[in-house]
């Protein structure tokens, strides 16, 4: 097979993995807004740990979106 | 596509050449003032420039640029104490310097036409191992040689440890290449998403009066993109200061 070929089918499978980071950024999320609903006066001081969370979480996504760019663009 | 390469914006060129050794030879030292160098030396006097401006006057009710300051630096101080302790605030100055210089270098990055520094990875590498030499010099300076067991977790049975202790390790030494490439990767991946939709709009446009309609909706991704890449810049340098604190509290504190 063609190395330029092989890069590319390998860029599209890396993309794959951001369908996991999707999935841990929407958890953390929906059990932020079910925990908010539930107790509304706690929910403002939570607010610093679900960013830090969703930071963490997405940044898998990315780890994954960077393999398919050094596929593309560096190797 | 050919004039819409989203890498190019990463490129690295000198300003100002300044080689030091024999260049007939190949053997020349580079210390060339690139494109990088002028936006970190930019990003360091703004924020330099900031603090102290926004202290200088010293009032006790403060003016409202007084107040910009004083909010960043009681931000960063309760980050930093809740996560280090009051023995960890000795490295205040340390992780101040760090959120507001890597919060500069993104924002700045967010201009048109200006260069990001934190997009390449050996800027985010020489600040995460600048973050974990910190600390394993410190431990080692403070503990001595129980700074090692912050490999050995508190009640772990002792026929588990010869697993336990190299997971430990490995999990240490993973901690500066995540907390550089989570920055950089962020960075990079926003900054050629921006590019790969701003050649969309391009793209389209060149197409006539039908493709100029048709390039509304890429320039609309294109605004929504940037301000998710602003809350990113913002959230990055926050989530490194935060990561520095905790690794931080691991040198000031090195029982698990």
């Amino acid at each position: 097979m063609d190395v330029e070929a092989a890069k590319m089918i390998g860029a599209g499978i890396a993309t794959l993995g951001m369908a996991g980071a999707a999935l841990g950024v929407s958890n953390i999320f929906a059990n932020f807004l079910s925990g908010a609903l539930r107790n509304p006066s706690a929910a403002p001081s939570q607010t610093g740990n679900l960013i830090f969370g969703m930071a963490m979480t997405e940044a898998l996504g990315i780890f994954s979106f960077l393999v398919a760019l050094i596929l593309l663009f560096v190797a | 596509m050919a004039g819409t390469d989203p890498i190019h914006q990463f490129v690295i060129y000198d300003l100002f050449p300044i080689h030091i050794g024999d260049e007939a030879a190949g053997t020349a030292l580079n210390f060339s003032f690139t494109n990088s160098a002028l936006f970190m030396v930019v990003a360091v006097v703004l924020l330099t420039g900031f603090v102290t401006l926004s202290a200088s006057r010293g009032a006790l009710v403060p003016s409202r640029f007084q107040l910009a300051g004083e909010l960043m630096y009681t931000f960063v101080a309760n980050m930093l104490r809740s996560s280090a302790g009051k023995e960890g605030m000795r490295f205040f100055p340390f992780v101040f310097s760090l959120f507001g210089f890597v919060l500069v270098a993104n924002l700045l990055g967010m201009f048109p036409y200006f260069f990001t520094v934190t997009s390449h990875i050996i800027v985010t590498a020489a600040l995460a191992l600048l973050v974990i030499s910190v600390v394993i010099l410190y431990g080692f300076f403070r503990h001595g040689f129980k700074f090692l067991k912050l490999f050995v977790p508190a009640g772990v049975p002792a026929y588990v440890l010869p697993i336990v202790v190299p997971i430990e390790i490995i999990s240490f030494l993973s901690r500066p290449i995540s907390l550089s490439v989570r920055l950089f990767g962020n960075i990079l991946a926003g900054h050629i998403t921006l590019k790969v939709f701003s050649g969309f709009v391009v793209s389209l446009g060149a197409l006539g009066a039908l493709g100029w309609m048709g390039a509304v909706l890429p320039l609309i991704m294109t605004v929504a993109i940037s301000a998710l890449e602003l809350l990113v810049a913002v959230v990055q340098a926050y989530v490194f200061a935060v990561l520095t604190s905790m690794y931080l509290n691991d040198a000031v504190h090195p029982s698990h």
